[in-house]
């Protein structure tokens, strides 16, 4: 029970932050329509929202999430910067394949955020999830062994995802 | 400091736009459509999420809904581009000739045909 009111008050702030975000204003009747609509949705839908509930506000995973969004804004940067290199060059450097590697993230929104930040970061687009094992298509293969494209790849990435996604 | 701003907000959209052409350029050139795609979600993300940025700073009013709009590009933009690289794969369109490596291929996963 008590998980289940976790479950409920993070969806509730959730919705609530999306809330204030958008409507721009503290003005208290806005406000007051918020925190109801807030709290009315999240009792309909706070099951499907959320597993962790409340433990996901821990103070050690927002650390972890605020490391992360700037190492992973400059791993965007590159990102761009080397599609504009091979765009614009005139032999278009390319050497793209399918490699195969293995993920240390066990949770199904750990694996969605290994994923959506190999699609974002240089050279790398997630193809295929199948299990642990994830299918990326690299615009410029370094090395088709395994142990390698795991520590080049998602490496990258996993030591504080999986601090924030345990 | 109100012209900063504004010099920084222009600047901010001046580089989304930039690389959003960077990334057209890359989807015209390219030669398959995982290369193409690869272009199309990396400048794209950047690309929109500078522009907004700029927009917002341009227009301190809209800055929090700026903000839950970077977040959502954020957080579909990749999704959509590995729905169509999946589908694409499933549907059987082949990697470039130039490409050196598919380990997709003798997997079952990857095979199109399937439900999933």
């Amino acid at each position: 029970m008590a998980h289940r009111i976790g479950q409920f008050l993070f969806t509730a702030l959730v919705l609530f932050g999306l809330w204030l975000l958008f409507t721009g204003t503290l003005d208290p009747q806005e406000t007051a329509v918020g925190a109801l609509l807030a709290a009315g949705i999240a009792l309909f839908t706070h099951r499907r929202f959320t597993r962790g509930g409340l433990q996901n506000l821990a103070p050690g995973r927002l650390l972890c999430l605020l490391a992360y969004l700037p190492f992973f804004t400059w791993q965007m940067i590159k990102a761009n910067l080397d599609v504009a290199y091979r765009a614009l060059h005139p032999r278009m450097p390319l050497n793209p394949g399918i490699v195969r590697v293995k993920t240390r993230m066990t949770s199904d929104i750990g694996k969605m955020a290994v994923a959506n930040s190999i699609t974002l970061t240089p050279g790398t687009l997630t193809l295929e999830v199948d299990d642990d094992t994830l299918y990326i298509h690299w615009i410029d293969v370094r090395s088709t062994d395994p142990e390698e494209a795991r520590r080049l790849i998602p490496g990258v990435f996993e030591p504080c995802l999986k601090r924030i996604f345990p | 400091m109100n012209l900063l701003l504004q010099g920084v907000a222009g600047t901010l959209i001046l580089i989304g736009s930039l690389f959003l052409f960077l990334g057209a350029l890359g989807v015209y050139r390219f030669p398959d459509v995982y290369n193409r795609l690869q272009a199309g979600t990396k400048s794209t993300t950047l690309g929109a999420l500078s522009l907004i940025l700029g927009v917002g700073l341009a227009e301190p009013a809209w800055l929090p809904k700026a903000l839950v709009l970077m977040l959502f590009i954020l957080l579909t933009n990749p999704v959509s581009s590995h729905a169509i690289g999946r589908a694409s794969y499933k549907s059987g369109y082949p990697l470039w000739e130039g490409s050196i490596v598919d380990h997709c291929q003798e997997h079952d996963a990857c095979k199109g045909g399937g439900e999933a």
